[in-house]
């Protein structure tokens, strides 16, 4: 099943045809100027994302993976370089833009899941929303049926407190599904998960791509990154590798994590 | 529709922290209840003490005779002080502006009826004194003492209410003869008047007084039958004191010329009282002027401690508003990475701060105006559980009835309000500033 889209123009974007890029960044460089050092976490990364691809940025801690990401999700401002999305250059733009942009065509979902604790399942959702002055009926139901697709349908009402990890994840990739996203970005997303949870919530990754729309995931599993269709890694703030996975290596990772997963099930 | 959200979102985030949203209120419901209660309680004692000097009249000067120091007394026996009617009469011939004098004469009695009696004051007066002192001949009939009453020196009087009541509780009083034993002189009753409030003592020359035990007579009357001698009897020894008159009740014929008049009185009344300093003049219109300002003072009084402890709600808001910021980092920061601008974060903030601070005053506003008939009730109870207690309290405070000054219910708000958005802007604009990628990080 495809989540429509509360765009007038009523299509997903992976249904837009391969052609297009969902990001495009061309020398991107980032330094974070402290008292005493400038620390320079990107060095100048170029590369494209077309639509509908599926994309996992891996390297050794302290790479510039987590910035690279938050750059994508104009969370933050590129010292250099040119970041596009779509047709727009963000570096340019002001906070404001950027918090626009943020919450009309970006969805996030963080390693610590970050949701409101003082809202229900539903009202997480529906925040991204919220900042784009939609609150109506129309919202809820969408947020109520993302809940659905994820498999939250009997927890509507409840807290994350009341939840455990892995559904509090779901809770986070519906709320990044919520405004129609031009792409997903999840950083760590798995990582304080165990691994059948791992399993379910990448399935649901998978199966989203599978719709069209694009996601762009950091990991340093390589289990996690097998399943994408592009790996992308980098070292000392440069990109490093960039490779394609073949669809023949991904079934079988999905086959071969699905089997260890179903191993273990049967031994509880 | 932007405010509106805001608006929903802020109270719903307060409700979430019901015992932190209600602390915090708390200051600001303090203050306001303190606006609206000192407040009313200072109008109401001044209130009181207005309609006091006001129902002695704005034109009135008194001249009463007070009782000099024993060391000034002179001669053996019988003292003689105070003022004469002589003194009356140059206050007439000098003093143009003065439209009317009454004269008085007032001594304790005991009146009888026939096997009723009560302990009074003989008031011996002129028919104008009824005007001057706003009293009121009981709708059942009969008048006041008259000009052919005080030219015939009669032996006629007229009760106040609480004689009547005591003297008369069966009988209808008019027609019938009080007397008064000392004299063995007996008084037609012509007229009861209304109950009259006593007056407190304003300043130091001017004694409480209660008129509940009054007899009005003519003053000629009391002048033939009882003299100007009363002789006490005090621990055995027979005491005589001379006094023409207790009191001389003057009018100017307008407002303007009250000081002046009163300045010439005290000049024609130096030469023979100076020396013994037996008279006093005393201007209600100069105490009623005092009176008000009093009356601004305590306003202002209360006031400044309504704002004292406004400003003192208000850093509690400003504080519990940057704790909640630092708490609520995360939450911040998650909301910044979903879309929020630095706008949204203030105003959330700000919504907060705005929504706490009017609700504090709106309950200080119910809790201040309930106070009220609280108050009222209190005094109720005290009056009628610990009657001597009560009587013992201060007129002011006894007499006093609370009023809310409405114009101070706005103001307060006001305060508070504007307390609540300075102290929570600063707290909101921090809020605001922070970094999303760090306040996402915050734990
Ligand atoms: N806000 C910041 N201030 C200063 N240095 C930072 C900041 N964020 C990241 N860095 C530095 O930038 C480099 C890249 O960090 P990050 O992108 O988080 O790496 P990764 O996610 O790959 O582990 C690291 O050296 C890190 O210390
Ligand atoms: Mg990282």
């Amino acid at each position: 099943m495809s989540i429509e889209s509360p765009n007038s123009s009523g299509i997903v974007n992976g249904l837009k045809g391969r052609g297009r890029l969902a990001t495009s960044i061309k020398n991107l460089t980032k330094e974070y100027v402290l008292k005493s050092e400038t620390v320079r976490a990107l060095r100048g990364v170029s590369f494209d994302v077309p639509e509908g691809d599926y994309v996992a940025i891996m390297g050794p801690s302290g790479s510039g993976k987590s910035t690279l990401l938050n750059l994508l999700g104009c969370l933050d401002k590129p010292t250099s370089g040119s970041l596009f999305l779509g047709d727009d250059d963000i570096a340019q733009m002001t906070d404001d833009q950027l918090a626009d942009i943020r919450s009309q065509r970006i969805g996030f979902v963080f390693q610590s899941y970050n949701l409101i604790q003082q809202l229900s399942v539903v009202e997480n959702i529906q925040v991204p929303l919220y900042y784009q002055g939609k609150l109506g009926a129309a919202e809820r139901e969408r947020a109520i049926r993302l809940a659905e697709r994820v498999g939250l349908k009997d927890r509507l009402d409840h807290r994350p407190s009341q939840l455990s990890g892995g559904q509090q994840q779901r809770v986070a990739i519906a709320r990044s599904l919520v405004n129609d996203p031009l792409f997903v970005l999840a950083d760590e997303s798995t990582g304080n998960l165990d691994s059948v949870t791992t399993d379910e919530i990448l399935a649901l990754f998978d199966e989203l791509n599978e719709e069209g729309r694009t996601i762009i995931l950091v990991t340093h599993e390589d289990d996690v990154a097998e399943r994408a269709k592009r790996v992308v890694r980098l070292k000392d703030g440069m990109l490093h590798t960039d490779e394609v996975i073949s669809e023949e290596k991904r079934s079988a990772a999905r086959d071969a994590q699905r089997a260890a997963v179903e191993e273990l099930l049967k031994r509880q | 529709m932007l405010w509106l959200r805001t608006w929903k979102l802020g109270t719903k985030s307060l409700a979430l922290h019901p015992l932190r949203t209600g602390l915090t209120m708390l200051g600001i419901m303090i203050g306001v209840w303190a606006v609206i209660v000192l407040t009313a309680i200072s109008q109401g004692a001044s209130d009181q003490v207005q309609k006091q000097i006001e129902s002695l009249g704005s034109t009135t000067i008194i001249v009463r005779s007070q009782k000099p120091t024993e060391d000034k007394l002179t001669g053996m026996g019988a003292s003689k002080y105070g003022l004469l009617r002589s003194d009356l009469e140059q206050i007439l011939a000098n003093v143009p502006t003065i439209e009317t004098a009454i004269p008085i004469r007032e001594i304790r009695r005991q009146f009888t009826y026939r096997d009723r009696m009560v302990d009074g004051r003989l008031v011996g007066c002129t028919p104008l004194y009824a005007d001057v002192n706003h009293l009121k001949i009981r709708p059942s009939g009969g008048r006041f003492l008259t000009d052919v009453d005080e030219l015939k020196a009669d032996t006629v009087c007229v009760l106040s209410a609480g004689v009547a009541e005591r003297l008369f509780p069966f009988e209808e009083p008019l027609g019938k003869r009080v007397t008064v034993p000392e004299h063995t002189d007996k008084y037609k009753v012509v007229g009861v008047v209304e109950h009259r409030n006593p007056s407190a003592a304003i300043g130091g020359s001017l004694d409480s007084q209660d008129f509940s035990t009054d007899i009005y007579i003519p003053i000629r009357t009391l002048r033939k039958r009882i003299g100007d001698t009363i002789v006490t009897r005090r621990s055995g020894q027979f005491q005589a004191e001379i006094m023409e008159l207790n009191q001389i009740t003057l009018q100017a014929n307008s407002q303007e010329q009250v000081r002046t008049s009163a300045a010439l009185i005290e000049d024609i009344l130096a030469p023979k009282h100076d020396a013994l300093s037996d008279t006093a003049v005393v201007v209600p219109l100069e105490l009623l002027e005092q009176a008000r300002n009093m009356k601004l003072m305590f306003l202002g009084i209360g006031i400044l401690i309504a704002c004292i402890s406004l400003v003192v709600g208000g850093i509690g808001i400003m504080n519990i508003m940057l704790a909640s910021v630092t708490e609520r980092t995360r939450e911040i920061g998650i909301r910044r990475a979903l879309g929020a601008k630095q706008g949204d974060i203030t105003r959330q903030f700000l919504v907060e701060t705005i929504v706490l601070s009017f609700a504090g005053a709106m309950l200080g506003i119910v809790v201040g105006l309930l106070s009220i008939p609280a108050y009222r009730t209190m005094i109720w109870f005290v009056r009628n559980t610990m009657e001597e207690k009560f009587n013992a309290l201060p007129a002011a405070i006894r007499e006093a009835e609370p009023s809310v000054v409405y114009w101070t219910i706005p103001l307060a708000v006001a305060i508070a309000v504007g307390v609540g958005l300075v102290s929570g802007l600063y707290p909101a604009i921090r809020a605001a500033k922070m970094n999303p990628i760090e306040a996402l990080r915050h734990e």
